[in-house]
């Protein structure tokens, strides 16, 4: 190799074809560029003109320079330059035996390969000076054995670092192993700071010279996870200050499939000069429970992992209530005690059944819940089977329906009887109830029973011979307050009270919290002291190696509690996660106290480091120039000669600028339009009905409600859109506040998701108007064909008990005074929520105090879209009656589609005392 | 022999393909034209209702009309509005010139020039005139073989680099619509429109252009040779030559239109680049030009 400066060249008499460029300068300039032959039937017209200036006769000056460029840099790519080549000068030789000595940590993982050839280079020039080589690991010392190089360069593969450090004892083995012949040594440091190199040093500067080799690549180093105010927070550490520094923290844990998947990567600066730097990551607990390990990317160090244990995990627990929508009584809120006695140790989720089931929680609460649809009940099961713990509470609700009635419900520990009872109340002569104690075999044993926990209301369970065995609290009667159901690996667990304090006091006493912590529904892992520990004994999963690579313990013996947590890492205490009885802990390489600090070697020791300005070929970048070049050229040649503007190169440059344009115009819009109708609906309020299937009726539906957005918009302040129609399956219902639901004995019966999506709607506050079209004449036996689809269509919504529209219905006076609710037909019922039973009249009112919020079904047979139904320009489409009468029959139908409408956006608004002076002058009294 | 067979039979194929194809687009372009009023004004031959005239002696029974006759006691007879054919002699240049197009989504000027005046004719013929060649290969005749026979006449090609318009065989008072490029020699057309004029005989002049040849786009050194390749014209730099190559044109175009004043004909330039329609509608108002 021939050197230049910082240049080499592995070919140099390559470089003599540059004195061929001037010959090549005169010939190229010689030749101009070659003619275009066109075909052009107008020559004859060009005959005898002469050109007026010989312009490109000869190729102009600037392409010639280009190719010359292109040529030169061809020649000199191929002569092979190399920049800073690697010469060949030995380092400082010694003579006799030498002795390697590595630590071998894991923080000299990070670049062992560099070391390896650092010792490979060592090993070859020990080789050709003859010396014996002999090699010691200070974290696992053995006795070292002076032979050949060669021998130990075969082995070269096989040496590995451990992920611990060498620690005094073994620094001591170390020094006993020494041999006591003289030798050189050449000490591989990691860089780390430990008080007993000292003795060690001394040692081997007493058998000859030492040289130190440590790499002043950066070390880093990752802190285990901690729990913070709901955050993950890990602490990264490095070896020395240095300038600002960015690294990425990943997050690795399994992904919903169940393959390894990077689950969050956070980027994490070190500021100037600092050797601290924090990561706060805000993950969702779901995301949180995955995480197998934590790591600095690029570092390949065990000290660049962290293993989380349980000390990451807080239970799950999805809260689901079947009625929430009471606006603004909080206390009154199925969940509101739950949700207080849960948020300081349990991760909360909000959602439908549906959304929360893939997340997999601990334990889902069902806060008065009835019925499930089909769908939601196996996944349920599905859940509870592997593990689940369903916790159900008592309500009016359940205490109404056929749920576990007649036989056990699989999601139901007990079976009910109907109706419940009630004590203590003013009807009752009894005094309300308090607890027994607990038994023995409850897990509620030996909680204390406050003297002020009383039950007012419950619901009964039904004698069973399984009975006494899924008690696990009761009252002082003995009736059953709290019963279990074990299902496969999980628990069904229902309290025969209400979760708010209705009917009992439980929830608002500490018992309630306790209890919970009992059904470890709130219970969080913390922190074990070394005396938890004591005799316990910890079987490795997984371990890590010095390159923090995770690997499977395989048959690693199990390890003693107490050594566990403070015991120094070795070969029996590998790091990694232990499995105990109930929980895992982690081991890490780094803990919260370890601290990076570099070694200090004194004056006398040389110290070598890795670095060497690199060998860069250059070879690639001249070759690669010289095709650009020769490219440049080609358009140029072309331009000159005036083919580059032709119509075709126009032509094709147009069509890849149009294709350009195009494509991404066309994604663009296919989104948008996706998201239009949503956008559009969530808007302004929208009237919807449910796409039946039957065009005609659809179509009538749809008159039906353009009609009453119409009138709607003449009289009141709502100005409804333009309506739509939903399909139940594809839809999203939540941007409607009502639906106009026509039964035919024909439509669907819409899918399991279908169902679960609407019963996510009802539970939201959504409304759904059941029209079967057919004058309510069965009065909901199974008579009608429509009337009996009704049923069959109805059966799985969560629809609360129903009664036909008292007279004191906050439907009768949400905008207009009505008593009737007539639509093409005129009969009488219609079908509301029941008021609820202890609804009375107060003396001097008019009215009950009903239901605070909306009704979440009207059920009728008036079929009240043809009496709505009008075309684009406002002209009804059904004949109603016959002359005023059934006009007059129309207004009124118009009139209870305004209260209804009404009643869905105001809500209980009406039922105020506000508006009863001026309603009672209307009514004359 | 069977072999000669085959390529003769192969060759007519070719020629039936490429000829109903020509007709079926001429056919198609002289559909878009409403045929206008072209009658005589007077009674006579014809297709129109013109007049209902009192029987005279000498009509036969068979010419009285039943009809208007049944309302009253008198017999008419129904008149129809004469009208007379007129001769139409085409030339169109079948030489190498006009197989050219700039571009290959352009029709060649042959192509066009067929196409218009083959799309002529049919309106023409449809109209009641006779329609043939100049010279003595076609001799105008109306009729719908005729347009066949005219059809299969333009798809031959000619094989002179400029051909020179055919000025025999003129009929007196007749019609004629000369298309060419108009790139060679002008002087045999300035005898042809001399003698036409001579005998009466007005017309139109269709000179088809292909757009390269009105822009002259070309750039660079370049080589320019004719179709059939016995002329050649070399130059260093295209783009020179334009302005140049422009006024020549112009001239040319100039003396074209001077041409056609002096003799009472008509002048058009049509390129290739635009519809065939408005070539055909112009140049058939121009035939028509003279019934008003």
């Amino acid at each position: 190799m021939t050197v230049l400066g910082p240049l080499g060249f592995t070919a140099p008499w390559l470089l003599l074809g540059l004195i061929a460029l001037p010959v090549l300068w005169v010939i190229l300039r010689a030749v101009p560029p070659a003619p275009i032959r066109r075909m052009f039937p107008g020559v004859v017209l060009l005959l005898g003109l002469k050109d007026e200036e010989q312009v490109t006769d000869r190729t102009p000056w600037w392409l010639l320079l280009m190719r010359m460029l292109a040529v030169a840099a061809v020649i000199v790519g191929l002569a092979g330059p190399v920049l800073n080549p690697q010469d060949e000068a030995g380092d400082s030789a010694g003579s006799g035996p030498l002795l390697v000595v590595m630590d071998a940590s894991w923080s000299s993982a990070s670049d062992w390969r560099a070391r390896l050839e650092a010792l490979d280079t060592l090993l070859t020039r020990a080789e050709r000076d003859g010396r014996p080589v002999a090699l010691m690991r200070l974290t696992d010392p053995q006795e070292p054995q002076f032979q050949a190089a060669g021998v130990l360069k075969s082995r070269l593969t096989g040496i590995l670092p451990e992920p611990w450090q060498p620690d005094e004892e073994r620094m001591a083995r170390a020094l006993s192993l020494l041999p006591e012949e003289d030798f050189d040594s050449y000490w591989m440091s990691d860089g780390l700071a430990r008080d007993s190199r000292a003795a060690l040093l001394s040692a081997l500067e007493s058998r000859g010279t030492v040289t130190v080799f440590e790499s002043p690549r950066a070390h880093y180093a990752l802190t285990p996870p901690r729990f913070e105010d709901g955050h993950v927070a890990l602490t990264l550490r490095r070896l020395r200050p240095g300038p600002e520094t960015e690294l990425s923290v990943a997050a690795h844990g399994l992904d919903p499939a169940g393959n390894p998947a990077v689950l969050a990567r956070n980027p994490v600066i070190f500021e100037q000069s600092a050797t601290e730097a924090e990561l706060v990551l805000n993950l969702p607990a779901e995301l949180r429970a995955r995480i197998t390990r934590f790591e600095i990317e690029g570092a390949r160090s065990a000290g660049a992992v962290a293993l989380p244990d349980d000390s990451l995990r807080r239970r799950e627990v999805a809260l689901i209530a079947g009625n929430e929508n009471r606006e603004g009584l909080e206390l009154l809120s199925p969940l509101h005690f739950l949700h207080k006695a849960l948020v300081p140790t349990a991760e909360l989720l909000d959602g439908t059944l549906e959304a929360v089931l893939p997340a997999n929680p601990d334990v889902i609460v069902l806060a008065d819940v009835a019925t499930l649809a089909p769908g939601e009940e196996a996944g349920i099961l599905e859940w509870l089977e592997a593990g689940g713990t369903l916790l159900r509470f008592a309500g009016p609700r359940l205490a109404a329906s056929d749920v576990s009635r007649s036989e056990e419900d699989a999601l139901m520990p007990v079976r009910l009887r109907a109706g419940g009872r009630s004590v203590g109340g003013a009807m009752s002569w009894g005094e309300p109830k308090s607890l027994a104690p607990f038994p023995e075999d409850s897990p509620f044993h030996g909680l204390d029973i406050p003297e002020d926990v009383t039950v007012s209301s419950q619901v009964m369970a039904q004698p069973d011979p399984t009975l006494a065995s899924r008690v696990i609290a009761q009252l002082t009667d003995g009736t059953p307050l709290v019963t279990r159901k074990r299902v496969g690996q999980g628990q069904v667990v229902l309290f025969h009270v209400t979760a708010n304090a209705e009917w009992s006091s439980l929830p608002l006493s500490g018992l309630f919290v306790q209890m919970l912590e009992r059904l470890a529904v709130s219970a969080m892992p913390a922190a074990p002291e070394a005396e938890d520990l004591e005799g316990t004994i910890w079987q490795p999963i997984r371990v890590l190696d010095a390159f923090g690579r995770v690997g499977d313990a395989g048959t690693l013996p199990g390890v003693a509690g107490e050594d566990l947590l403070s015991t120094p890492l070795g070969p029996e205490l590998m790091p990694g996660l232990y499995q105990g009885e109930e929980r895992s802990l982690a081991r890490n390489t780094v803990t919260a106290e370890t601290v990076l600090e570099p070694a200090l070697w004194p004056e006398r020791i040389s110290v070598e480091g890795l670095s060497r300005p690199q060998e860069t070929p250059l070879a690639g970048w001249l070759l690669a120039g010289a095709i650009a070049l020769l490219l440049a050229d080609v358009i140029a040649s072309l331009a000159l000669s005036g083919r580059l503007g032709g119509p075709r190169a126009r032509g094709a440059a147009a069509a890849l600028l149009a294709a350009l344009l195009i494509l991404p115009a066309q994604g663009r819009a296919q989104e948008e339009d996706s998201d239009a109708a949503a956008i559009l609906a969530a808007s302004e309020v929208t009237l919807a009905h449910v796409l039946t299937g039957d065009r005609q009726l659809d179509d009538l539906a749809q008159a039906g409600l353009r009609g009453l957005s119409d009138t709607l918009f003449f009289r009141t302040s709502v100005e409804p859109a333009e309506p739509v129609g939903v399909d139940l399956e594809t839809d999203e219902l939540a941007f409607f506040p009502m639906l106009y639901w026509p039964a035919t004995a024909g439509q669907p019966t819409p899918s399991a998701e279908a169902y679960a999506k609407l019963n996510e709607y009802l539970r939201s506050g959504g409304m759904i108007l059941f029209d079967t079209r057919d004058a309510d004449v069965a009065s909901f036996g199974a008579a009608s064909p429509e009337g009996r689809k009704l049923q069959q269509l109805a059966a799985p919504l969560d629809i609360p008990p129903l009664e036909p529209v008292p007279q004191d219905h906050v439907l009768t006076r949400t905008f207009y005074l009505l008593q009737d609710f007539p639509g093409r037909y005129a009969s009488r019922d219609v079908w509301v929520e029941a008021a609820p039973p202890d609804a009375e009249l107060i003396e001097g009112m008019p009215f009950r105090n009903l239901n605070d919020n909306v009704t979440p079904v009207v059920i009728g047979g008036n079929d009240w879209a043809a009496a709505w139904a009008t075309d684009e320009r406002g002209n009804p489409l059904v004949r109603m009656g016959s002359g005023f009468a059934g006009e007059r029959q129309r207004e009124i139908a118009y009139r209870f589609g305004v209260n209804l409408v009404m009643h869905v956006l105001t809500g209980n608004y009406k039922s105020d005392q506000v508006h009863v002076p001026a309603l009672l002058d209307r009514l004359g009294q | 022999m069977s072999e000669r067979i085959a390529l003769l039979r192969r060759d007519a194929q070719e020629e039936a393909s490429r000829f109903p194809a020509l007709l079926a687009r001429a056919e198609h372009l002289a559909g878009t034209v409403l045929l206008g009023e072209h009658g005589r004004r007077r009674a006579g031959m014809g297709d129109d209702f013109w007049q209902y005239r009192p029987l005279r002696p000498g009509d036969t029974y068979r010419s009285i009309d039943w009809r208007r006759s049944g309302r009253g006691d008198e017999q008419f007879v129904r008149e129809r509005e004469w009208q007379i054919a007129q001769s139409v002699q085409l030339w169109v240049d079948g030489g190498a010139s006009m197989r050219f197009a700039s571009d290959k989504d352009l029709p060649s000027k042959a192509e066009r020039a067929r196409l218009v005046a083959l799309a002529t004719a049919i309106l023409l013929i449809r109209g009641g005139e006779r329609v043939g060649f100049t010279g003595w290969s076609l001799p105008p005749r109306n009729g719908d073989v005729q347009i066949l026979r005219l059809a299969e006449a333009l798809s031959e090609d000619g094989g002179e680099e400029y051909s020179e318009p055919e000025a025999r065989g003129m009929i007196p008072h007749a019609r004629a619509l000369f298309v060419s490029d108009f790139l060679g020699d002008l002087d045999p057309v300035e005898a042809a429109l001399t003698k036409a004029a001579d005998r009466g005989v007005r017309g139109v002049l269709c000179q088809v252009l292909d757009p390269s040849e009105e822009s002259f786009p070309f750039k660079g050194r370049t080589v320019f040779e004719s179709v059939g390749g016995t002329l050649a014209h070399e130059t260093l730099k295209a783009s020179d030559l334009r302005d140049r190559y422009l006024d020549r044109l112009h001239a040319r175009k100039d003396r074209l239109a001077q041409l056609s004043r002096l003799t009472g004909w008509q002048y058009l330039c049509h390129h290739t680049s635009d519809s065939a329609q408005s070539a055909l509608l112009w140049v058939y108002r121009a035939m028509d030009g003279g019934h008003g």
